[in-house]
């Protein structure tokens, strides 16, 4: 290859120049990097460009259950809102949601997994922790959560915003277990080979054998995990409005749009296509940037 | 010989109740299906609707009522009235007497003593009877002799059909339950799950809230009767799984509580494999106004008390002007369809019992804005929300978490905003918002929003309990742990001297007149109870299945001994 | 290994107990009351009273207490007393459910049966699909078929099982009518016949939690063996001139179990956890559909119970995943 040669010759690159080049010649990853780009400018920029037409209770009524029309792009639901604006609405709730709990479930787990893999004095209690966080039942833990905080935060930093951090919060203090003990049998593995105790040998500092030699080779499972995280922070989500403990009802979600429309699948199916469509494109792109990521930060496959 | 009996029986019972097609147990298998499973059989012991209709197919009270809201005798032999001496004429007293040659379907016989026992079995206060106030006021129960039954009450009862009277008030056999009185009641699994019975079914197995296996009760009075010879109820799922089994897939005959939105009811029909069938009760779908400040600025223990009046909805006006913008006949037909009709009564039924007040069906949307603005209430800085004192318009609006709430709570705030009314929504888990825990602050009964809606009913076709729960005595305070139906806080000398003088009368004529009056100031005179829809319970059943008749007054399941398969 | 194992079973115990501590305290905390499906129409000193015949006014700590006689002993006994006709705890209360008044180990072993049957097979299933998929994707890494694989798992995965499960329902029972929607929990397998209509009607479910387990853990197994595969060994192993069959399954696969395992493993428990959403749709009424109708109706005792077991099979199952980590790289030492 062409690029092997003039590397060769050239300065070496920068990394993170080199992961970029990779990451791009990674069809899949491209790809999801678009299809992630529209979805977020969809949510941004949509209330721009779209303004529903302003209907009163009567009118909206006559138009309700509406397939796709100029008027609807998407159709009307069951009191006649339409439906592009609910998406759009929902989608930045959603993809928020989504991506801020993912990232708090993210670092807990790593956190948690790689102190436990690696220090075997916390590897115990930590774990323990773990087993504790998976045998609770969710349900009561976030309806007292929800009880506890909801209007001190809310106090806090008003309702709407407090809704969202008890919310993102929520479901990250509740998803990070499996990540954690998947974290730590591969740092637990990772610990003993060659390069790593040759790291330590020398008199490495813990901090810099987990920094550049252990971290490193675990992105690919936490990869995965991320991938899944998301869908599951988005799908959860929905189960927390279910309960009540979610936004206010007049708020709408991705994962709520698409409970809501499953009662009416059979006579209006595109009701759930829309928002089913939205959650697995979302997640169809992580997994390509994942997918591509992995690739580009694995030195070895870069070298290839 | 026996078999000669059975057949006589059944030719007499062809004559008698004409609706019988066949003899008992040849029409196979009956399958019901109720949403929520059932978790016991002894009605006592809980709470749920759909125990009580499963249970009310093995037990059976002295009288029922009908679909018309009239008694019909069950296990006794008529009604007492106070014409026949049943009653007696200062009405401390009622007499039951049962009919002759009544066998338990282990075949031993029905005594006076049953109904003794079972009087003192939900009468026992270590036993945590849920059916409590069915025997409330009762002195005594007494075996006149081995078929009559006399119920002693500590003063006049003008409506004395309480006890035994309905699916919540069955008789027991006192054989099975002796050793399960008082604190023992929960410990009798066996008992409790499998009672014997006197209905035209017995249960031959139960799987605890999943599925209950009847079988056609050998010892049933008519020997014609039920048609079926097994029955199953399986529980679980949710509205639509449960209707979408009878309607669609065909694999049920009954389904009960099957509220589905109006365009699905309509598909599910053209299916052409069933219909669905509608009973209009006393159900209202409300909303109910806080008369109290439920602001959070308020040190707890003083939120939502009636120590500080609520700033908006203590006007008259606001509370007018605010049921004045919703148009009720939207509301039906989005969430109810068939199953629903726009009302502004408390008591919308029975017909005898129900004003005639119809001032709020019209949306009055110019009416509602001229109200505010006579109140006070305008939009001085034009940001569309009307303001009075510098202060905002604002209503934080509850309900629990239910699509056809949610779509309310969108529709009435749609019409609100339009009123100049800025609307804050809260969607709460119904088992959080009816629990009662005093900890919590989202359960109705603290109110800590400024309005909420849900459905609330009467058991009975008359409503005297029903219409005592707005007395002031009974509004939910810190000092009773929150508990207290009045949830409004409404508190009227006037309505609590009505309500004193309700109890006190015996004619039926001026019970229903001072039912409606009552029914006026807690609705149209005062705004307290805003109406919104009167719900019917929506059930469906196969073509193939015949005999269904609705009731609301009673088990929908009153009837079952004539169902029968249409062949 | 056995050390290990010893120590680790002896330290489960404190770590149990502080478990089931902190669950009673969750779900005593937790708003709601055993009253909330009561109707309307009973008043509140009758609630009062139901609550007071329960046991549920007392304090939170004598419940515990009781609660723990009742789990470690009453019931154990009565479990004694049934295989060897003895005597112990006799007249004792058992762990009563608030809800249904039943003992809840009745109701657990009513429920347990078709939850094993029904969701461990959907598992069983999610695995023997997902493994081969896994494999081959990644082995075949950007291929159609890996395409096709990741496809799948990503509709797996983004599609809640309340969705895949209607959505399977309309097509498979409402349109075509050759799957039932609810399942008969008391129908006994006795012959073939029977035997049929059990696995016709076990289908809808298993098929919508195959599919969702088979998506999660395929993922994890592809992505497993692809960093297993640029390894050096693998490169020694094929400079070797090993056939390409032996390098993939044995050398790679077995190195790329681990994360895999631990998956598999963690996923035990939720078998016997239940499906929720999957129970409720279908009418299993398993555990999960058990637990969830608790949790509505806060039955306490049968919450904690269900919790706590739950808890034993997550701690139980860890270890496991711990021991075989162990046997599966020996590099990994407890000691």
């Amino acid at each position: 290859m062409t690029d092997t040669k003039s590397s060769a010759l050239d300065k070496p690159e920068s990394q993170l120049r080199a992961i970029w080049s990779q990451f791009r010649s990674h069809k899949g990853a491209l790809f999801g990097l678009a299809v992630l780009t529209l979805l977020v400018a969809f949510v941004v920029l949509g209330p721009l460009l779209w303004q529903p037409p302003k209907l009163t209770v009567v009118e909206a009524i006559k138009s309700k259950n509406l397939g796709p029309s100029l008027k609807f792009p998407l159709g009307t639901d069951q009191i006649g809102r339409d439906m592009l604006s609910r998406m759009i609405l929902a989608g930045k709730v959603s993809l928020a949601v989504g991506f801020v709990a993912m990232a708090i479930a993210i670092f807990f787990g790593t956190f948690i997994g790689v102190l436990a893999g690696y220090f075997k004095r916390l590897d115990g209690p930590l774990m323990r922790l773990t087993d504790m966080f998976l045998a609770l039942p969710l349900i009561p833990l976030l309806l007292v959560m929800v009880m506890l905080f909801r209007d001190k935060v809310a106090a806090l930093i008003g309702p709407e915003l407090g809704a969202f951090t008890l919310i993102v919060f929520a479901i990250g203090i509740t998803s990070w277990m499996q990540a954690a003990r998947i974290v730590r049998g591969e740092v637990l593995a990772l610990k003993e080979r060659e390069y790593v105790l040759a790291a330590r040998s020398i008199g490495t500092p813990p901090r810099r054998v987990i920094l550049r030699h252990i971290l490193p080779n675990i992105v690919s499972p936490i990869m995965v995990a991320a991938t899944l995280g998301i869908a599951e922070a988005i799908i959860t989500e929905s189960v927390l409005s279910f309960l009540g403990l979610g936004f206010p009802p007049d708020f709408p979600t991705w994962g709520r749009l698409l409970f809501d429309g499953l009662q009416y699948m059979q006579l209006y199916p595109e009701r759930v296509i829309w928002p089913g469509l939205a959650i697995s494109l979302t997640v169809l792109a992580v997994n390509y940037i994942g997918d591509g990521l992995r690739d580009a930060l694995d030195p070895r496959v870069r070298g290839r | 010989m026996r078999l000669k009996t059975a057949l006589l029986g059944a030719a007499a019972s062809m004559v008698l109740a004409g609706a019988a097609f066949a003899d008992r147990g040849t029409d196979g298998e009956l399958k019901l299906t109720f949403p929520q499973a059932v978790s016991i059989m002894n009605p006592y012991l809980s709470g749920g609707t759909k125990d009580i209709w499963a249970s009310s197919m093995v037990v059976e009270p002295m009288a029922g009522i009908d679909p018309q809201g009239n008694l019909i005798p069950k296990l006794a032999v008529e009604i007492p009235t106070l014409e026949n001496g049943g009653i007696s004429a200062d009405m401390t007293s009622i007499t039951w007497k049962l009919k002759p040659g009544l066998l338990w379907s282990d075949g031993t016989p029905v005594t006076a003593d049953d109904a003794v026992f079972t009087a003192a079995y939900c009468m026992d206060p270590a036993g945590g009877c849920s059916q409590a106030t069915k025997y409330e006021g009762v002195k005594s129960v007494e075996a006149v002799d081995a078929s009559t039954v006399k119920v002693t009450f500590e003063a006049p009862k003008p409506n004395p059909y309480t006890a035994f009277v309905g699916a919540l008030s069955p008789i027991l056999q006192k054989k099975q339950f002796e050793a399960c009185t008082g604190a023992a009641a929960p410990t009798c699994t066996d008992a409790n799950n499998m009672p014997i019975g006197t209905g035209p079914f017995m249960v031959t197995a139960m799987t605890i809230n999943d599925t209950v296996a009847l079988a056609a009760n050998p010892n049933y009075r008519d020997a014609a009767l039920p048609a079926f010879a097994t029955a199953v109820i399986k529980g679980g799922g949710d509205a639509e799984g449960s209707a979408r089994a009878v309607m669609e897939t065909g694999e049920f005959d009954y389904a009960w509580n099957t509220q589905i939105p109006p365009d699905s009811q309509a598909a599910m029909t053209a299916a052409g494999k069933g219909q669905f069938v509608v009973a209009f009760g006393t159900l209202v779908e409300r909303l109910e106004m806080n008369t109290t400040d439920p602001s959070p600025d308020l040190p707890e223990g003083e939120r939502s008390t009636a120590k500080h009046p609520h700033p908006i909805l203590s006007d008259i006006k606001v509370r007018t002007a605010l049921s004045k913008a919703i148009d009720r006949s939207i509301l039906v037909e989005v969430g109810y369809g068939a199953g629903g009709k726009p009302t502004c009564n408390v008591i919308p039924g029975p017909d005898a019992w129900a004003s005639d007040n119809t001032g709020c069906i019209a949306q009055d949307m110019e009416g509602a804005k001229a109200l505010l603005d006579e109140a006070g209430w305008k939009d001085s800085d034009g940001d569309g929300i009307r303001d009075k004192d510098g202060k905002k318009l604002h209503i934080l609006y509850q309900t629990t978490v239910n699509p056809i709430r949610q779509d309310f709570q969108a529709l009435i705030k749609d019409w609100w905003t339009e009123l100049g009314v800025e609307v804050e929504l809260k969607a709460i888990d119904p088992g959080v918002f009816f629990g009662g825990d005093p900890g919590s602050p989202d359960t109705f009964q603290k109110f800590y929003a400024d309005v909420e809606m849900y459905a609330n009913n009467s058991d009975t076709p008359d409503p005297e309990v029903y219409l005592g729960q707005y007395q002031c005595k009974n509004a939910p305070t810190p000092e009773s742990q929150w508990q207290g139906e009045n949830i409004n806080r409404f508190c009227d000398p006037a309505y609590d001297a009505m309500i004193a003088e309700l109890a006190g009368t015996t004619d039926i004529a001026k019970r229903q007149e001072l039912a409606k009056k009552l029914n006026d100031m807690v609705t149209k005179d005062s705004m307290i109870v805003v109406p919104l829809v009167h719900r019917g319970t929506l059930s469906a059943h196969s073509n193939t299945l015949g005999g269904v008749v609705m009731n609301a007054w009673d088990t929908e399941l009153w009837n079952i001994a004539d169902w029968y398969r249409v062949k | 290994m056995l050390t290990f194992t010893l120590r680790r079973l002896l330290l489960a115990i404190p770590t149990l107990l502080a478990i089931s501590l902190v669950i009673f305290l969750l779900v005593d905390l937790a708003p709601g009351s055993p009253m909330s499906e009561i109707p309307l129409t009973v008043p509140p000193d009758v609630r009062q009273r139901m609550i007071e015949a329960m046991g549920a006014d007392q304090p939170v700590f004598v419940r515990y207490v009781l609660w723990l006689r009742q789990f470690f002993w009453v019931e154990p006994a009565q479990v004694i007393n049934h295989w060897f006709g003895t005597d112990f705890a006799a007249g004792e209360q058992r762990i009563l459910s608030w809800q249904s008044r039943s003992p809840v180990f009745t109701v657990i072993g009513q429920r347990l049966p078709q939850t094993l049957t029904v969701i461990g097979t959907a598992y069983l299933v999610g695995i023997l699909i997902a493994l081969p998929i896994g494999i081959y994707s990644a082995y075949r890494q950007y291929s159609v078929f890996d395409q096709l694989g990741t496809l799948f798992a990503m509709i797996g995965f983004s599609v809640p099982t309340f969705f895949s499960g209607t959505l399977f329902i309309i097509i498979f029972a409402v349109w075509l009518g050759w799957f039932p929607t609810k399942y008969d929990t008391m129908m006994e397998v006795t012959d073939w016949e029977s035997f049929l209509k059990q696995l016709r009607q076990m289908a809808l479910p298993v098929l919508t939690l195959g599919l969702a387990n088979a998506a999660t853990i395929s993922r994890y197994m592809r992505s497993s063996m692809l960093e297993n595969m640029v390894q050096d060994y693998v490169r020694t192993a094929r400079a070797k001139g090993m056939r390409e069959k032996t390098v993939v399954l044995k050398h790679v696969l077995r190195n790329s179990l681990i994360p895999v395992v631990t998956v598999i493993a963690l996923g035990i428990p939720s078998i016997f956890g239940g499906a929720i959403i999957t129970e409720n749709l279908f009418g299993v009424n398993g555990i999960g559909a058990a637990l969830i109708l608790a949790i509505h109706a806060s039955d306490l005792p049968m919450v904690q119970t269900l919790a706590f077991i739950f808890a034993v099979l997550i701690v139980v199952f860890n270890l496991i995943a711990d021991i075989l980590y162990g046997l599966l790289d020996p590099r990994i030492r407890y000691d």
